[in-house]
């Protein structure tokens, strides 16, 4: 049904269409919504057959899910930013236990310093966790790729994380298609475990396993994404033939059959790109766009089909690899290798500073007249981390940076919180 | 003790060996043939392991309330290692392993799941050692306490990290010698005034059932599962088991170490409900504290090269503490 409303109640609504046996909540922004929503369908009782259990950590969220879910249940949880890494040790048990748990990432930065807006920094964290790692590029695929998740991870027997740009898609209210239970109870199958934890059928799960096995376990995860990179165009396709549209896939290509340069990103900067691309094919320029849906498994062979061609491939990235540069471009150069293609790596929109089209598309001339780094940070203000750098050579013991940018930005000797002098402020 | 560690196949005075002759019913359950041996013999545990002596008694316990029909949750530690090292395993029952700090939280997505799916009669198990429990595992207990979750966590309480090598855990004793409170300096030995009574605190939330048990009575252990195991919600059990190669106390000795540590008031035996200390096991025959620490080296600072009198009394007053505070000595028993 068309509608009109927040992402994290369409999402919500979603989860909810797909049958969750057991949700396991806890609040962390911007996620809250989404849980918020589901709480009220199973207390109202318009979910049914449905545990929602507060819980008091996301670690307990992940390990409630585990446990759910060793028994046969399907299990959901949602969380971002430092709830992520909170549960981290979880995630990586609950793939190694092959329990194909759906969780939603509000995705958020991480601190410190605190700060509650947008970036990849979180799930990508735990990109090497097992997880299969979908990213939303509107509400719509959000909706969309909660419903293939369960269905994608439960054929597996792995789990999920669909990672949805907080705010920016969480919190925004835009046109959503949220389809009847009808269609996902067609789509998706009751949840059939490899593996139950069963009085009936008593089974030791979680042994230790020592060296002698262990390469060939984690291989095993590996392979099964492998499976996955199969699998994930296959479950799209039969999206759009029950439900009508395009939705997920490994990635999306816009204008870039015939383009010189091709940018790459990850979920909902993709819309801002796009729009950039149509300006600039305008003005004649050959450029288009590659959003890339599934980032784990990463599709190298689809993207090397994508971007082969390209002389130049501009990567913009929301997270950041703190002393190399971009995870998704450091990627991408593997799936490229061999190839004369340029891959620049782009940072940007770090804790949600807002990534304008005027930016994207001075950086993609840069790109195109051969000027542009092999990283760069979009709307980076060096001028001010200049100034930081050089009273941290100046002085021992200049203050904490975050509140001496702050104060450096409000301009020189207006002081921001406490400390008005120049130093000191909030220690 | 000197010489020797003698065995005697008739031990006197216990209420875990002749029984065989009861009925059925009033026998214990490992003196059932028909038993599930749910950890089953073959499995890795050190020589005289008192959580696997704890947990098999224990468990088989649950098994018969509950005719089979459990699932049991462990955490990381001694008793996973020893008892699942892949391909084998001694588990005959349902049994899941996930990580050190959560096997209460995985518990409650067991139960959960089971309620879910109509399955009520399939009932959850918890268990980890002390570690597990009382530090790491502790946000996650609390949480399944105040929820009231229908799991039944089983703490076997060896009073530190025996896992990776005998290391201080918030259930250590004071002057306890462990690998991080070495018995060195002017005060030898795990710190006095820390630590904490989690049984106590599993009373404060409130939750249905809080039980302590020694493996020096594995009968009161089995009745006290049994009775966990009528009552639905959030239940804990401590369990007292002795770690020989941790305490440094001769293998044989197990029972005996454990029985010191209950009859000097050291270790309080009782059980609460909703809150309330509802019974006690009494002191039968009352021992100084010092005849429990002289049984086991982590304790040998106290009384080598000379003994300590100062924090040997501390230690005194900290059992008397526990035998006045849980009513452990019958007012007619105390001289």
């Amino acid at each position: 049904m068309l509608k009109q409303c927040e992402g994290s109640v369409a999402i919500a609504e979603s989860v909810a269409l797909c049958r969750p046996e057991v949700i396991c909540a806890y609040p962390i922004t911007p996620q809250t919504h989404i849980v918020e929503g589901l709480g009220l369908l199973v207390k109202s009782g318009k979910l049914k057959s449905c545990e929602y259990i507060n819980v008091e950590s996301e670690f307990a969220a992940m390990s409630v899910a585990i446990g759910a879910s060793a028994c046969g249940a399907r299990a959901y949880t949602a969380t971002a930013s430092q709830g992520i890494l909170y549960m981290a040790e979880a995630i990586y048990n609950a793939s190694g236990l092959g329990l194909p748990i759906v969780m939603t990432v509000g995705n958020r930065s991480i601190g410190a310093p605190i700060n509650i807006w947008n970036d990849h920094t979180d799930s990508m964290a735990l990109r090497d966790a097992g997880w299969i790692q979908l990213y939303a590029e509107s509400n719509q695929e959000a909706v969309d790729l909660h419903i293939q998740a369960f269905r994608l991870g439960e054929a597996l027997s792995l789990p999920v994380m669909v990672c949805v740009d907080g705010f920016i898609l969480t919190h925004a209210y835009e046109r959503v298609d949220v389809p009847s239970q009808e269609q996902v109870d067609a789509y998706l199958p009751r949840f059939e475990p490899r593996q139950v934890v069963d009085p009936d059928e008593p089974v030791t799960i979680g042994a230790m396993v020592g060296p002698e096995a262990f390469m060939e376990v984690r291989y095993l995860a590996h392979a099964r994404q492998m499976q996955a990179l199969e699998l994930i165009p296959e479950l799209a396709a039969e999206f759009r033939g029950a439900f009508g549209r395009d939705s997920g896939g490994l990635l999306h290509t816009y204008r870039s059959e015939d383009a010189e340069t091709i940018v790459v990103a990850l979920g909902s900067v993709n819309g801002t790109i796009k729009d950039v691309v149509d300006e600039m094919r305008a003005e004649g320029v050959k450029i288009g766009s590659v959003a890339i849906c599934s980032f784990r498994p990463f599709p190298s062979a689809a993207l090397a089909g994508a971007l082969g061609h390209a002389a130049r491939v501009v990567v913009v990235e929301k997270s950041l690899s703190v002393g190399i540069g971009g995870n998704v471009s450091h990627n991408l150069k593997m799936a490229l290798a061999g190839r004369a293609t340029r891959v620049h790596a782009v940072i940007a929109g770090l804790g949600g500073r807002a990534i304008t089209m005027a930016s994207l598309k001075k950086v993609f001339r840069r790109a195109i007249e051969d000027r542009l780094e092999a990283v760069s940070f979009l709307d980076l203000n060096m001028e001010v981390v200049n100034r930081q750098l050089e009273r941290e050579r100046l002085e021992r013991r200049p203050g904490p940076a975050a509140e001496a940018i702050l104060r450096d930005l409000a301009g020189a000797g207006v002081g921001v919180g406490a400390g008005a002098n120049g130093k000191g402020g909030a220690r | 003790m000197t010489g020797p560690n003698r065995v005697r196949f008739y031990q006197t005075g216990t209420f875990t060996v002749g029984n065989r002759l009861l009925d059925v019913s009033v026998g214990s359950v490992q003196s059932d043939a028909e038993r599930n041996n749910s950890l089953n013999s073959g499995h890795r545990a050190c020589q005289g392991c008192g959580e696997a002596l704890g947990a098999r008694y224990a468990l088989d316990a649950a098994m018969r309330a509950v005719d089979g029909r459990l699932v049991v949750a462990n955490a990381t530690g001694c008793l996973e290692v020893f008892s699942t090292p892949y391909p084998e395993s001694s588990w005959r029952v349902a049994w899941l392993h996930s990580l050190f700090a959560n096997a209460a939280s995985v518990a409650t997505g067991m139960a959960a799941a089971m309620k879910v799916k109509g399955r009520r009669d399939v009932r959850v198990i918890a268990q980890g050692g002390d570690g597990g429990t009382v530090d790491i595992g502790f946000a996650c207990l609390s949480g399944m306490f105040e929820r009231n979750d229908d799991v039944l966590y089983i703490c076997y309480d060896n009073e530190a990290y025996m896992n990776t090598g005998v290391q201080r855990s918030s259930a250590t004793p004071a002057a306890a010698r462990t690998a991080t409170t070495p018995a060195a300096g002017d005060q030898p030995g795990n710190v006095f005034g820390q630590g904490k009574s989690v049984p106590l605190i599993a009373m404060a939330h409130g939750i249905p059932y809080v039980g302590t048990a020694s493996v020096a009575d594995l009968r009161d252990l089995e009745y006290k599962v049994g009775r966990a195991m009528a009552i639905r919600g959030a239940r804990y059990l401590h369990v007292h088991v002795p770690c020989p190669l941790g305490w440094g106390c001769p293998t044989g000795d197990t029972i005996k170490v454990a029985r010191l540590a209950a009859e000097s008031g050291l270790f309080p035996i009782f059980e609460a409900e909703a809150g309330e200390v509802t019974g006690r096991r009494l002191i039968r025959r009352p021992v100084r504290a010092e005849e429990y620490l002289k049984t086991q080296t982590r304790f040998a600072h106290l009384f080598n090269p000379k003994r300590d009198e100062a924090r040997l009394a501390l230690i005194q007053r900290i059992a008397d503490r526990n035998i006045e505070r849980f009513g452990l000595v019958e007012q007619e028993a105390v001289a």
